[in-house]
């Protein structure tokens, strides 16, 4: 950071479930870039999952009692940030919604739903980060996910902070915008269709010719990753977290461990 | 049309499979989307003409028979007749009865995907009237028993090559040898096709892209003209349109012209738009002797007032297909009925019932760009959470989604239970993974490996690891 502004504010870190259960450094990340601007992150216990699966599969029912967890667990906090467009957006934007025979959750997922941000974004718009002191040698390729790009209006936040990565290269591909087919529950439901979607964005991800693939969102970085591997890739799949946090001494998504670094991964 | 919406999954396969089918989508995404974006921008407007176009079907919406009643008795002081039919049946039967009236035995038509929801085609070829599209994708897929694969471009299925083969087939009175190289040479022999057959016609049926309730008109627009041959060379016009066309005035009309095209084609006026109002007058020198406006219920006035009740201020441009992901990998025809695409998605469930179309709400990423597009703000994504959640409430999901997805939430609304069941399966794939960072098979996990590594996890959990770091 250029500056760290005298300032506290305390910000419950929702991990999500792909990050805590999958790639746990993206956690760390999240929660370094913060605390380099000067916030207290705390990372409550009572966290699972955003209740996203249960709610695009029609069961309100569940998604409803998740929130409800997710409510009580982050509503103590200034601002509650995921590292993840997806995951931010159902908080803000869908759990108001599962509360509509009960006003008084109603109003408290309402009174959540206002301080919840998307990391990148918040470090951006809420934060004022202009500056990032970290360096990584390659060129990228960003990928916007659908969520943060249409639902969180995350478009020019993640290019500005990379703009100031010292020796990284963004190289835009033509589909940046272009879903990965990933979905949820619909890559299995629906795989060959997914299969499709994800083969077309591997051909644009290599028609840029940049070494590695950044997102905001684990699970279109899982699935682009998976597939750019079967397809005998060598392209480096991250969260844009772990790029600005200078955290990429740890192998990359998909990418062996090896053995002399694995106990130095954070 | 007979559905097959209930074997997506299968259609979809084999168009993924199908090679043409590839090459002729690929056309799309240079295609329309890249237009409709041009159009918009040249246009500083176009938002708040789509805010205001919305807002005219909604009110439209708030007083549909006001301006129905309207509607119908501006038709009937033009010496026209509206016909309200509620169900498919019924409007078949009606035109049938028309035509039979006016003694028809060729009726010509230009496009309209109202006729091909209540199959009218069929019907009429049943009992002895010939059915002649007009349109050159309707006639191109007419020749070849399909149906249309998109709501503004029906043969888009198709590449050039395929269309050659078609007319060398069933124009085999031509010369042999001749050359189908060029889309205008084949848009020249269509042409000539189809002269004979609108000289011929008896009675000229049309869609309507609106009705006007002040003045009772129909609004036509095509590329081709072919609406307004069909519609003024008969002695009968018949019109059909579902009832959600209606808009109060003419200018309401053309608000709703200027973001109709930009968003379909990318063009800032179609070629040809034409208002109908009621049969030939004394004084004109050509039309109709006979105007009919057939208007289509079909489970519309059902839909009003229940979630999908923003689905009736659809205007029928296709930027939801054009924009679709899905759409581009599968086309058409694998949504199995009428309509496609997000559209179809969401309508075709409330017009054959959810049984049959399980599949269209589910076959989406929710990505959005649907609604994004769409000049009439329509919350796509929601209504197909909508279905999604009648699935799950009336149980029509399978047992085995069910029951898994229980089981998960009844972990994931219990924070502290699901930290204990997730940490050894987790422990244990980080340490088979961690060789090769990813996994090429996972038992249950074919759905996902079929085509991707699954990247194995780093190990531990971000939560149990951040708490013995910050916490020892």
């Amino acid at each position: 950071m250029s500056e760290t502004p005298a300032r506290s504010i305390s910000v419950g870190l929702f991990a999500t479930c792909l990050v805590d259960l999958t790639r746990p450094s993206v956690g760390f990340a999240s929660a370094k870039l913060m605390e380099d601007a000067g916030c207290r992150v705390s990372v409550p216990q009572a966290q699972s999952c955003c209740g996203q699966p249960a709610y695009n599969a029609g069961d309100n029912a569940d998604a409803a009692a998740i929130a409800a967890n997710v409510i009580g667990a982050f509503e103590g906090f200034d601002y509650v940030v995921a590292p993840s467009g997806s995951c931010a957006g159902m908080i803000k934007h869908h759990f108001v919604g599962l509360f509509e025979d009960d006003p008084v959750m109603a109003a408290r997922a309402g009174a959540l739903s206002a301080k919840t941000h998307e990391l990148i974004s918040f470090l951006t718009d809420v934060l004022q980060v202009d500056g990032i002191e970290c360096a990584y040698d390659g060129t990228v390729t960003y990928h916007d996910s659908c969520s943060s790009l249409r639902e969180m209006k995350i478009k020019d936040q993640p290019r500005a902070l990379l703009s100031r990565v010292s020796g990284l290269s963004l190289k835009e591909s033509e589909e940046s915008e272009t879903c990965c087919g990933f979905g949820g529950l619909f890559c299995v439901k629906y795989p060959d269709i997914s299969g499709h979607m994800v083969d077309a964005k591997v051909d644009d991800i290599l028609a840029t010719g940049a070494d590695t693939l950044l997102a905001g969102d684990l699970g279109c970085l899982m699935n682009m990753a998976g597939r750019l591997h079967r397809r005998g890739s060598e392209v480096r799949v991250r969260h844009i977290a772990e790029v600005l946090a200078g955290m990429t001494d740890g192998p990359a998504i998909g990418a062996p461990a090896p053995l002399d670094t694995d106990k130095d991964k954070n | 049309m007979e559905s097959t919406a209930g074997t997506f999954k299968e259609n979809a396969k084999q168009a993924l499979a199908d090679a043409k089918l590839r090459d002729a989508l690929a056309k799309l995404s240079d295609g329309f989307p890249v237009k409709r974006r041009d159009a918009a921008a040249r246009l500083p407007e176009f938002d708040d003409l789509c805010d205001q176009a919305k807002a005219i079907k909604e009110h439209v919406l708030e007083n549909l028979g006001f301006y129905l009643e309207a509607f119908e008795a501006r038709v009937t002081e033009a010496g026209g007749t509206v016909h309200w039919c509620r169900s498919a049946a019924e409007a078949r039967t009606t035109i049938l009865r028309i035509c039979k009236q006016a003694g028809a035995k060729t009726v010509t038509k230009s496009k309209s995907m109202i006729s091909e929801e209540i199959a009218i085609n069929e019907h009429l070829e049943t009992h002895d009237v010939e059915p002649v599209e007009t349109d050159l994708g309707e006639y191109i897929i007419q020749l070849r028993h399909e149906p249309p694969s998109h709501i503004i471009a029906p043969a888009i299925h198709l590449t050039k090559d395929q269309i050659a083969d078609t007319f060398r087939e069933k124009h085999s009175h031509l010369d042999a040898a001749r050359n189908l190289e060029e889309p205008e040479t084949l848009l020249e022999e269509a042409r000539g096709e189809l002269r004979r057959k609108f000289i011929a016609a008896d009675v000229g049926l049309t869609g309507a892209n609106m009705l006007v309730a002040e003045t009772g008109s129909i609004v036509l627009v095509t590329n081709e003209g072919n609406a307004d041959l069909t519609y003024s060379l008969p002695k009968t016009h018949i019109a059909i349109a579902s009832l959600e066309k209606i808009v109060p005035t003419l200018e309401d009309a053309t608000t709703i012209l200027r973001v109709l095209a930009r968003s379909a084609t990318g063009q800032d006026m179609s070629v040809y738009t034409t208002f109908c109002t009621g049969p030939k007058r004394a004084q004109d020198l050509d039309g109709p002797e006979d105007f009919h406006v057939v208007l289509l219920d079909n489970g519309r006035t059902k839909m009003l007032g229940t979630e999908f009740h923003d689905m009736l201020r659809c205007i029928r441009c296709g930027a939801c297909l054009n924009h679709c992901p899905i759409y581009k990998a599968v086309g058409g025809h694998a949504y199995g009925w009428v309509y496609s695409g997000p559209m179809g998605a969401v309508l075709i469930p409330n017009l054959i019932g959810l049984d049959e179309a399980h599949h269209l709400p589910n076959a989406s990423t929710l990505c959005g760009k649907c609604e994004e597009v769409c000049p009439m703000r329509i919350p796509l994504p929601r209504m197909l959470r909508s279905w999604r959640k009648k699935q799950f409430e009336q149980e029509k999901t399978s047992f085995v989604s069910r029951t898994a997805l229980k089981a998960w939430a009844a972990l994931a609304r219990r924070p502290w239970l699901y930290r204990l069941a997730v940490a050894a399966p987790i422990a244990v794939l980080a340490l088979l993974g961690r060789e090769k960072g990813r996994f090429r098979w996972l038992p249950l996990g074919g759905g996902w490996t079929s085509l991707r590594d699954m990247p194995a996890p780093e190990g531990g959990t971000f939560i149990s690891r951040w708490h013995k770091e910050r916490q020892p």
